[in-house]
């Protein structure tokens, strides 16, 4: 049970930035991997702001995390999109390797800067932690756990529902569908990428929150979390919303599955990727990916 | 020796529901120059795809000098002897002309060598080169495209890349000649010219052409037999004028 | 007479490229040697520069699979990790039979690692067969990392401490280091400029044609991820021989990625850029990191990321296109644009990063001629389609009958 949650909470986690990875995937045809640097910035500005507003004190615990929260949603979104102006704009029509090698350069960029502003000792800090546990018959589990895997799902149904329901959702899937036809049709292109890029960074602070309980903070926070993700979603089909939660999920419970017996518990990471090669070779295109069928 | 170098079999194929051929049986001798006409989406293309190994037919075979292919894969296939082109051309873009011959050339047997030989630079390896380099030239002399053998592929104009798919179709030394609208885009000038080269090449290179085209003039001038298709299905089978005058063919085309 | 004239036009086709990299390598080598001798070389130059040599050695082998085969692989570290491991393992037991003199032990342990290396690309060349684009990369990344966890987990590797290894004398193994990469230069140059080299650019250009024309494409993709994978191998022992302690950290996805970036930045399918680039990126990355040292060391990755954004975007962007073609020497002597045709070199177009790699699927793309392409022929008047129903009773006029047919149709389609 208390692995079963855990595995649940930590698979939502992967599901969010997933989620980011596929979007992004989806409307500009590139791999950001700078997405998992975004979450570590995010968790950095929770950090700073958390202990700033801590020493004014006063202030109840909850509205400073809150605002800390806020203000690391804000300065990711921002970031998103700066990241996408400066570093991707200019490269959209080019290979999408020169974009991938922007994005590595973006991410070097990012781990660097937090490097010399935070230098790059582990930092750890306690925000969902303070909520203690909770006890469910004879487990016991932690609150953290139960918010995150609530948070997660609700998230999720907005974003299926925004992308279905919302005019600037329907325009993201022509987008991703056909660049050039969509703008034919009158969709602004530029700022359906700008919003694409500022939602994924914007889940991304949902994720540095949740992952803030699991891990400490530092530089290179983003980097395991972020490729884990990027598995996540491309065993659900990369480009597909509900592939990258189902991938998301799955990994996060097989992480947490195989963590918990001692045996194989070094082991993790290599059965998790090595069930991402087995998907691919059992489907190529991913759980829940689209075909396409070649014409010759 | 069979009597008909390619006979396909009740071949048909169906993409999910949609049943893209059906019940089609073509014979082909050796030697003719075979035409396969039908409006878009009749299905010739998918025939072709199925005769080259790119789908798998769902029902029905087809053999080639009475040997069956069926379940072969593309490359089995291009080395018992079907060589063909593409609607859209597909030539290897970034490589020059003699080299796109070349790679025609790859796996034909006198010109056998392993990697480790080329690796090495082993003396074999510059006897082949030269051996293959000369025999594109001499393929490339067919078509008039010698003079442009050291310019890229894509650089060539459209009806000089036509001919350029036919020759690196030509030099797998096939039995059987597969053209996918081999005259499309091409001027009446180069269609006239390429009516020459198809008819030269069977009678040089003994093989027997099977070929997709919307032309009419084109296919009643080369064409010997014709298969009509239409939805699929096969309209009416026979020789050349007696098809195009079918009334049934007409309506097909013109929708009447 | 006609002798020379080929000599000559062979020259000007630009086969003298492939040669020039020899050339170079060969010249810097025996100036290397010449100061060495003088002892003009300090201690960290003999590191760096059997680094620069494996890394010229990833960068080009690396280039086989991505720039020539033109399938995205982020797990060359895994293959260089394996040969890492076991080449010095087998290194390490050869040293311990005693008696082996230390050129001999390390030429052997590379041959092992090569061939190790290579097995290990035959496995993870076989999901190539299947898998395309960025369902590979994420596939070939995989494949690193698990590498890395087991080698992390098997305690005769040393563990999670790492394997430690004679380290070879300073004064020799840059020579060793740069024999080795002219060899690796020599086979993969020979390989490419070959008929098995242009099988494999077949495959990349256009893959449907390639197996159309007959092209073993399963054998061939396979045949050059071993390939790189030896080189790779190869390198790994080299790394042991030049760092001394073999550490799984050191073969990260982050490692892989900076060789791609190498490749990338050098030109895909270009072996000459890959070597420059290798080179002045290895130089680099070695020399930020020994001047920006504590509190400054974050700096190192923030200029390394700045130039590596700042060169992609440079060379890459569509909007710097104009800019890019006036600086470029190529472009000096050649102003008439039929002369912007007659590119005779194939490697003139590989800038173009092939089509393989773009993210949606080229395939899917069908650019169906129709019948508004096909010629109309010019002495048929279409004025009413009733004039173009051909009655039975007329079977002479065939070739008319169908000339209308066609016209009419492509009348409609317009």
């Amino acid at each position: 049970m208390a692995v079963a949650i855990n595995g649940l909470s930590l698979g939502a986690i992967y599901a969010l930035i997933a989620l980011g990875y596929t979007m992004v995937y989806g409307i500009a045809k590139m791999l950001n991997f700078a997405h998992g640097d975004v979450i570590m910035v995010g968790a950095y500005i929770i950090y700073t702001m958390c202990m700033f507003t801590w020493n004014i004190g006063s202030m109840p615990i909850w509205l400073s995390s809150l605002i800390s929260f806020v203000v690391a949603m804000a300065v990711c979104t921002c970031l998103g999109i700066v990241i996408e102006k400066v570093a991707y704009k200019p490269l959209r029509g080019a290979s999408p390797l020169a974009a991938l090698i922007t994005a590595i350069g973006v991410s070097y960029l990012l781990q660097g800067i937090a490097q010399l502003i935070w230098g790059a000792d582990q930092r750890t800090i306690s925000i969902l932690d303070r909520l203690g546990t909770v006890n469910l018959g004879s487990y016991v589990i932690k609150w953290s756990a139960i918010i995150t895997v609530v948070v997660g799902a609700i998230i999720m149904v907005c974003l299926v529902m925004f992308i279905k329901k919302t005019r600037t959702g329907r325009a993201m899937l022509a987008v991703s569908e056909d660049k050039g036809a969509a703008q034919m049709m009158g969709v602004n292109v530029n700022a359906i990428v700008s919003i694409t890029f500022a939602i994924g960074s914007g889940l991304a602070t949902f994720a540095s929150m949740f992952y803030l309980p699991i891990t400490s903070v530092s530089p290179t926070l983003g980097a395991m979390p972020g490729i884990k993700a990027f598995a996540a979603a491309v065993i659900g089909g990369i480009g597909s919303i509900p592939g990258a939660m189902l991938g998301g999920v799955l990994l996060g419970v097989v992480e947490v599955v195989c963590n918990s017996i001692s045996a194989v518990a070094s082991y993790t990471t290599a059965i998790e990727f090595a069930l991402l090669i087995i998907i691919l070779l059992v489907r190529p295109i991913g759980l829940l990916g689209k075909k396409r069928r070649i014409k010759v | 020796m069979a009597e008909y170098l390619l006979e396909t079999q009740d071949l048909g194929i169906s993409f999910g529901g949609l049943k893209a051929v059906q019940h089609a049986n073509i014979k082909i001798r050796k030697g003719q120059i075979y035409g396969m006409v039908g409006p878009n989406g009749a299905g010739k293309t998918t025939i072709f795809n199925m005769l080259t190994g790119v789908y798998l037919p769902t029902t029905g075979t087809f053999f080639l000098d009475g040997e069956e292919l069926k379940g072969k894969t593309q490359e089995q296939i291009n080395h018992k002897g079907i060589a063909r082109t593409f609607q859209n051309i597909r030539l290897f873009s970034n490589m020059s002309v003699i080299r796109n011959v070349m790679v025609g050339l790859h796996n034909q047997p006198q010109y056998k060598c392993g990697f480790l030989t080329s690796m090495f630079r082993l003396p074999k390896h510059f006897k082949v080169e030269k051996a293959m380099r000369q025999h594109a030239r001499d393929i490339l002399k067919v078509f008039g495209l010698d003079e442009e053998r050291n310019n890229l592929a894509c650089n060539l104009p459209y009806g000089q890349q036509r001919k350029l798919e036919i020759a690196r179709a030509l030099a797998t030394n096939p039995k059987l000649l597969l053209l996918d609208e081999p005259a499309a885009g091409m001027n009446p000038q180069e269609t006239a010219d390429l009516v020459r080269i198809v008819k030269k090449i069977r009678d040089e290179f003994d093989l027997t052409v099977l070929l997709i085209e919307h032309d009419m003039k084109f296919v009643s001038t080369i064409c010997e037999e014709l298969t009509v298709l239409n939805f699929g299905t096969v309209l009416i089978q026979g020789d050349t004028a007696t098809c195009l005058n079918d009334p049934e063919v007409i309506k097909a085309y013109i929708g009447g | 007479m006609a002798e020379t004239m080929t000599k000559k036009s062979r020259f000007q086709n630009g086969k003298w490229k492939n040669y020039i990299s020899y050339a170079v390598i060969l010249a810097f080598l025996i100036i290397l040697i010449v100061i060495n001798l003088t002892k003009g070389l300090g201690f960290s130059d003999k590191s760096t520069l059997p680094r620069i040599a494996f890394s010229c050695m990833l960068a080009v082998s690396l280039n086989l699979v991505v720039g020539f085969l033109g399938e995205l692989s982020l797990g060359h570290a895994g293959f260089m990790c394996v040969g890492a491991y076991l080449g010095c393992y087998t290194a390490n037991v050869l040293r311990g039979a005693g008696g082996m003199p230390e050129l001999l032990v390390i030429v052997i342990s590379m041959l092992v690692a090569g061939i190790v290396a290579a097995i290990f690309g035959f496995i993870i060349g076989l999901p190539a067969l299947r898998l395309k684009g960025d369902y590979l990369a994420i596939a070939t990344l995989a494949f690193g990392e698990i590498v890395r966890c087991i080698f992390k987990n098997l305690p005769f590797f040393g563990g999670a401490m790492g394997m430690s290894t004679k380290l070879y004398d300073g004064n020799t193994l840059f020579i060793i280091a740069f024999v080795t990469l002219l060899f690796v230069v020599f086979c993969c140059q020979n390989l490419i400029n070959s008929k098995h080299g242009r099988a494999v650019v077949a495959i990349r250009d256009n893959e449907i044609a390639a197996k159309a024309m007959g092209i073993n494409v399963t054998y061939y993709k396979l045949l050059i991820f071993m390939i790189a994978a030896f080189f790779a191998g190869m390198a790994g022992v080299l790394y042991g021989a030049t760092i001394g302690t073999i550490r799984q950290e050191t073969f990260s996805y982050n490692y892989s990625i900076e060789i791609l970036v190498m490749v990338v930045l050098g030109g895909m399918g270009s072996i000459n850029g890959s070597l420059i680039a290798a080179a002045v990126i290895t130089w680099l990355n070695i020399t930020l990191q020994s001047q920006l040292s504590g509190a400054l060391a974050p700096v190192k990755s923030i200029v390394y990321a700045l130039i590596l954004i700042v060169i992609v975007i440079f060379s890459n962007a569509p909007a710097m296109k104009g800019f890019r073609e006036s600086i470029n020497p190529r472009n000096w002597k050649r102003k008439s644009p039929e002369d912007a045709g007659k590119i005779k070199n194939d490697a003139a177009q590989w800038d173009r990063i092939p089509t393989k790699i773009h993210m949606d699927d080229p395939l899917s793309v069908d650019t169906r001629t129709t019948y508004a392409d096909s010629p109309v022929p010019p002495d048929v008047v279409v004025k009413n389609r009733d004039e173009f129903y051909v009655k039975p009773e007329k079977p002479a006029d065939t070739a008319k009958a169908a000339d209308a047919a066609a016209s009419a149709d492509g009348k409609e389609e317009k």
